[in-house]
Formats: C-alpha cells, structure tokens, sequence
C-alpha cells in the first residue's frame, strides 16, 4: 500500500531553511512573507488495509521519521 | 582496581572522521583507545566510550538519526544505564540526543553556513567527570566545525535541563544559534556528556590550544577510578 508522510517543522521553531527559501524568491520578484520547508517520505508499506497502515505509519514517525521535539508529521493513505 | 591505562572505547561509524584523531588524543592523555566497529553488538570491557565526531550514514534523515539504530549505539545505550562513562563529541553528541540519552536535538545553524573555527567556552560545571580538570568560569577555546549544531530545547525543557544543573557549556560568543548558548550537556546522573566543540582537536598548543586537553583528561581521570562495565 502506497503512503505518504509530511514532516513539517514544528510552529513556531526558527527555520533557517526556510527562511533562505522565502528570501530567495522574494529575489525572484515573488511576494512570500514566509516559507517553510520540511520533508516527504514516500513509503510501500504492507499492511492488511488503510487502518493498519496508519498505525504503523504513526509509530514509524514517532520512532524515526520525525523528532518530537521540533518536528510534527502528518500521514496520508488511501481512503478505504 | 584502578586501571594504570584506562580502556576507553571509540566507536566508528560508516561516515565518522574524527574517530582515530579522539582515539589519538586519548592514548596522547593516558588511556588505551579501544576502537569498537559500529556493527559491534557488544562493548569490549572498557571504563568508557567516546562517540566520535563525522557523519555517522550520511547524516540522513537527521543527523545522528539512523546511527541511533547500530549495534554499536545499543551497547552504549546500554553501558550508559550501567553506569558507564560516555562522551560524543559532535556527531556524537548528535546521536546521544537522538538516542534519548541526552536532552534537546541538534538542529541546522541559525546562519544555515558551516562553522568551522576556535570558539571560546564557559565552564558552567567543574564537578563532572568530563571537567573536573575545569574551574567553574573557566574560559577553554576549543574548535568547533559543524553546519548542525543548534542546541535546540524548547522553554519547558530548557527550563528542565537548566534546574537539574545539566549544562556544561556555555559559548562565550555566539556561534550557531543554540538555545542559551548551550555548546555542552550531561545527563540527569552525570555520566553522560555531549558537546559540539572539538577536544580531540586541542589537546597540544601546537594545534592553537591544549584546553581540550582539560576535558578529555578529565574523562581519562574518571575512567581510571573505574571499574570496568560490562554491559550484559
């Protein structure tokens, strides 16, 4: 089953790379007051339907694929 | 028994690269470097270990991340719960926070630019195993280089790490953002530290300055009054 994991910088916590993202193309001409930048982890995971997958997507995240303590994920799988 | 030499573990990741300079500067200050591959599941019999700087996998993902996962980091993980003397430096320090046996996470320079240059530490603890060579206030310049190397806690744990007494070091000017200036912390039980600038690099002052030297033999000090652990 395909799924798809987003980590975003938590709220709040300073992103220098998102920062340099919004002041560059606010060189382009582009009117951004703000960008952050986290990141996509595609994944093929077996899993007998959507609700299984989701449970071992949450814990993949808690245990590696986003720190707690400055990041926050979100999981997408397909509708059932 | 206290050992004339004590053995001191440096453990080698795929990507580490300051793993034979710290297992030098050890040998340099008394001990017997034991060098350990990170596929080890266990740790030999040694009275301490040292998680050396580099870039353990890549530094994929975040740093220190995936090499939380190596046989290696399991059998520190668990020499640190017996009790055993641990020390990362960089890197090291990077995958101890990831580990969970030391608190906040290391995140990408405020400048975003690689720092690589001496810096000027605050001594803010002289009564641990890896200072006691310090004086409380003192200032050391030692070597930091790293792009991540943000100490990052937000307030409430910041608060917590600060009235447990766990910071170490402080820098004396700012360098990569880090909250409070933190550059070094230990654990709750104080046996063990991480820190971001480089001992190993400082330990004559034909390198620009020995002050590491204070540091590393302080943790050679404490190995020597230990037995060694086995972790089992």
């Amino acid at each position: 089953m395909r799924a798809t994991v987003v980590v975003r910088p938590k709220q709040g916590i300073l992103d220098p790379q998102g920062q340099a993202v919004a002041s560059s193309l606010r060189a382009l001409g582009f009117p951004v007051d703000e960008a952050r930048v986290g990141r996509v982890v595609d994944l093929e995971v077996d899993a007998d339907d959507a609700v299984a997958a989701r449970a071992q997507l949450e814990r993949m995240c808690e245990q590696l694929l986003a720190n707690p303590l400055i990041e926050t994920f979100e999981i997408a799988v397909p509708q059932p | 028994m206290t050992a004339a030499r004590p053995r001191i573990a440096v453990v080698t990741y795929p990507g580490s690269n300051d793993d034979r300079d710290a297992a030098w500067a050890l040998g340099a200050l008394g001990a017997e470097p034991i060098p350990v591959w990170h596929a080890e599941p266990e740790l030999p019999a040694v009275e301490a270990a040292v998680l050396p700087g580099g870039f353990s996998y890549g530094d994929y993902l975040r740093c220190g991340a995936i090499a939380r996962f190596a046989p290696a980091t399991a059998a520190v993980v668990e020499f640190a719960a017996a009790g055993g003397l641990v020390l990362g430096i960089c890197n090291g320090f990077q995958i101890l926070c990831e580990a969970g046996l030391l608190p906040g996470v290391l995140r990408p320079n405020e400048s975003l630019a690689f720092v690589c240059r001496d810096v000027p530490l605050t001594v803010e603890r002289a009564d641990t195993a890896f200072t006691s060579r310090c004086a409380a206030g003192q200032t050391l310049i030692i070597p930091v280089k790293h792009g991540e190397g943000l100490w990052y806690a937000d307030d409430e744990l910041y608060a917590e790490v600060e009235a447990r007494d766990q910071i170490v070091l402080r820098y004396g000017e700012p360098c990569n953002g880090s909250v409070g200036d933190v550059a070094g912390v230990v654990n709750e039980h104080g046996n063990v530290m991480g820190l971001m600038p480089h001992p190993e690099h400082a330990i004559d002052p034909l390198l620009g300055s020995a002050d590491g030297a204070l540091l590393l033999a302080s943790l050679v000090d404490a190995a020597r009054d230990r037995e060694p652990v086995l972790a089992s």
